[in-house]
């Protein structure tokens, strides 16, 4: 017997070099056509899928990111009469060069629908300024203030007087702890991969809870969620900051509309 | 004779052709231990570093940054990769200064004040260091002092910053502002890049250019490194 390491076997790609990359071509071709993408979206606008012409007549719409979803439809539960919520994809976050012609396509939708009144409840999220120039022309919709939902959760002026504090903090809102498994763990693949756990979040010191309820369950999560980081854990209990604000406006304005 | 074993490859087993194209496989799948085994059989064979960088490496990274850019890798898969591309650079790196390679030119690279993502900028940095700049790497959430200091101690040639951040991007016009307080701005190239960014943004904080992934970044401080060496030379 020798001391020899046995030479290191590997695998070869089943059906030879970039079979893989293939497969994910594959998979991806698949995903733009699958529902719930931008390009479904855009072809659904214009499809029979679409309501009949004018089917919402007079009612108002709130087109919002999925990850608002729970919130919205709180703040909306007096109104619902006349409002209506559509939410697009939460995943977009980590695409939002989606975004700008995913919300298009919703706004032409629901126009064709009949809408009376439309409220985008994002952020620039992202856009570059893009998100705004769609809504510009789409005929000056409104969306929600500030960059993006840590943003406007916390307060649009009290974030940005904050940034500086901040600039080390990483943001859960309710949602996200909610969620975290999914869309963080298994989204950045920090379950298989522990060593991504540092090159993501290895600049980060305190994970910060910005909490929208009394929750003592999600409390515990979050904190589960700042350890599994390796991040010190703060909570800021912030309701829901100017998404109230700006969906409450939209739905006082919409309702002396209505009465009109 | 079980499938898998009949699967089973020994890298040396390829041909140089062969082991180039696999270690680009490998890399694209973020196989570090993977890659690394490759570049030193690679180097073995007589390969010289600067050739195993810009064939084998920086070849497969323009691969996964196409795939990222077509949406069809997402951020953890680019992640695996750029790891593993980091891994196989850290074996490069102390040979090529050993060879005495030949430098095209010097870069310094950081993320603007208030940002911390630095994937994207660490994937740049290791590029243009695979395309034969000297990089010096500053880091996430650099102020302008920051940058005036490297720009004086390491006169680079390119100036790199980088913003994820709507809130962050109108700072490197703040940077851009102080190299010209400084008398620095006509000594270097300044290229920005990020995800919210786009080429009118660039223009109109006056950076050179805009480079919308690390592939484009490379080339575009190539041609300015050409353009400047031609003046030079005609100077
Ligand atoms: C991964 C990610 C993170 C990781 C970052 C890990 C890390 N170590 O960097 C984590 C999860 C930690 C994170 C944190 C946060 N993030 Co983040 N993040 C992203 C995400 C999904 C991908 C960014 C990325 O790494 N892409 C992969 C690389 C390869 O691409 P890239 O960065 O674009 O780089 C390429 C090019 O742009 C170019 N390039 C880049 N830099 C440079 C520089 C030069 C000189 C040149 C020439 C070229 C160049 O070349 C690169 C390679 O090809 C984006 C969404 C998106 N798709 O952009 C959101 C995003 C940027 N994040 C966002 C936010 C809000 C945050 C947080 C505030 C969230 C929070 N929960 O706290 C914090 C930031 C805190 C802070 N102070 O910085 C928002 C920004 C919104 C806005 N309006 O500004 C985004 C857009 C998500 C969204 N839709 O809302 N994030």
């Amino acid at each position: 017997m020798t001391n020899e390491p046995a030479p290191r076997k590997r695998r070869r790609r089943h059906a030879g070099p970039s079979a893989l990359r293939e497969q994910r071509r594959a998979a991806a071709r698949h995903r733009a056509h699958a529902p719930g993408t931008g390009k479904a979206l855009a072809k659904q606008a214009g499809s029979s899928k679409a309501l009949e012409k004018g089917a919402k007549s007079g009612r108002s719409l709130i087109i919002a990111c999925g990850a608002l979803a729970r919130d919205i439809l709180f703040l909306i539960r007096q109104h619902r009469d006349h409002i209506d919520l559509h939410c697009l994809p939460a995943e977009w976050h980590n695409t939002p060069q989606r975004i700008p012609e995913g919300v298009r396509a919703r706004i032409r939708q629901a126009k064709e629908e009949g809408y009376a009144r439309i409220f985008v409840a994002y952020g620039d999220c992202g856009t570059g300024g893009a998100l705004d120039a769609v809504l510009g022309e789409e005929g000056g919709i409104s969306r929600l203030p500030g960059p993006h939902c840590y943003a406007f959760y916390t307060g649009v002026e009290n974030f940005m007087r904050h940034l500086e504090r901040d600039a080390r903090s990483y943001f859960l809102t309710d949602y996200l702890v909610r969620h975290f498994d999914s869309l963080i763990v298994k989204g950045l693949k920090l379950d298989t991969h522990p060593e991504l756990i540092e090159t993501c979040f290895g600049n980060y010191d305190t994970l910060v809870h910005l909490a929208q309820d009394d929750d003592p369950a999600l409390e515990r999560k979050a904190q589960e969620a700042a350890r599994f980081l390796n991040l010190a854990y703060e909570r800021r209990y912030v309701g829901h900051g100017d998404l109230a604000t700006a969906i409450e406006r939209f739905a006082g304005e919409t309702s002396s509309k209505a009465e009109e | 004779m079980s499938d898998a074993e009949e699967d089973d490859l020994d890298l040396r087993e390829l041909d140089d052709d062969e082991l180039v194209e696999q270690i680009q496989d490998d890399l694209y799948d973020g196989l570090k231990d993977e890659v690394v085994e490759g570049v030193e059989i690679l180097l073995e064979r007589g390969w010289k570093p600067y050739d195993i960088m810009t064939k084998a490496l920086v070849g497969g990274m323009d691969i996964v940054g196409k795939d990222f850019g077509d949406g069809i890798l997402f951020v953890p898969e680019v992640l695996l990769s750029a790891n593993a591309m980091k891994a196989a650079m850290d074996v490069l790196r102390p040979l090529l200064a050993e060879t005495g390679a030949e430098r095209i030119g010097t870069m310094v690279i950081g993320t603007v004040k208030g940002d911390i993502h630095d994937i994207g900028k660490n994937i740049v940095a290791m590029m243009m260091e695979g395309a034969g700049f000297d990089v010096i790497n500053l880091g996430i959430n650099v102020d302008a002092d920051q940058f005036i200091t490297a720009v004086k101690e390491h006169k680079p040639d390119i100036l790199g910053m980088s913003a994820l951040l709507t809130t962050t991007m109108p700072y490197m016009k703040t940077v851009i502002e102080a190299l010209a307080e400084e008398g620095l701005r006509d000594d270097v190239v300044v290229l920005v890049g990020g995800a919210p960014l786009n080429a009118d943004f660039g223009k109109a904080i006056g950076a050179d250019a805009y480079c919308k992934d690390a592939a484009e970044a490379v080339q575009t401080a190539k041609a300015f490194m050409q353009r400047r060496h031609n003046r030079r030379a005609s100077a």
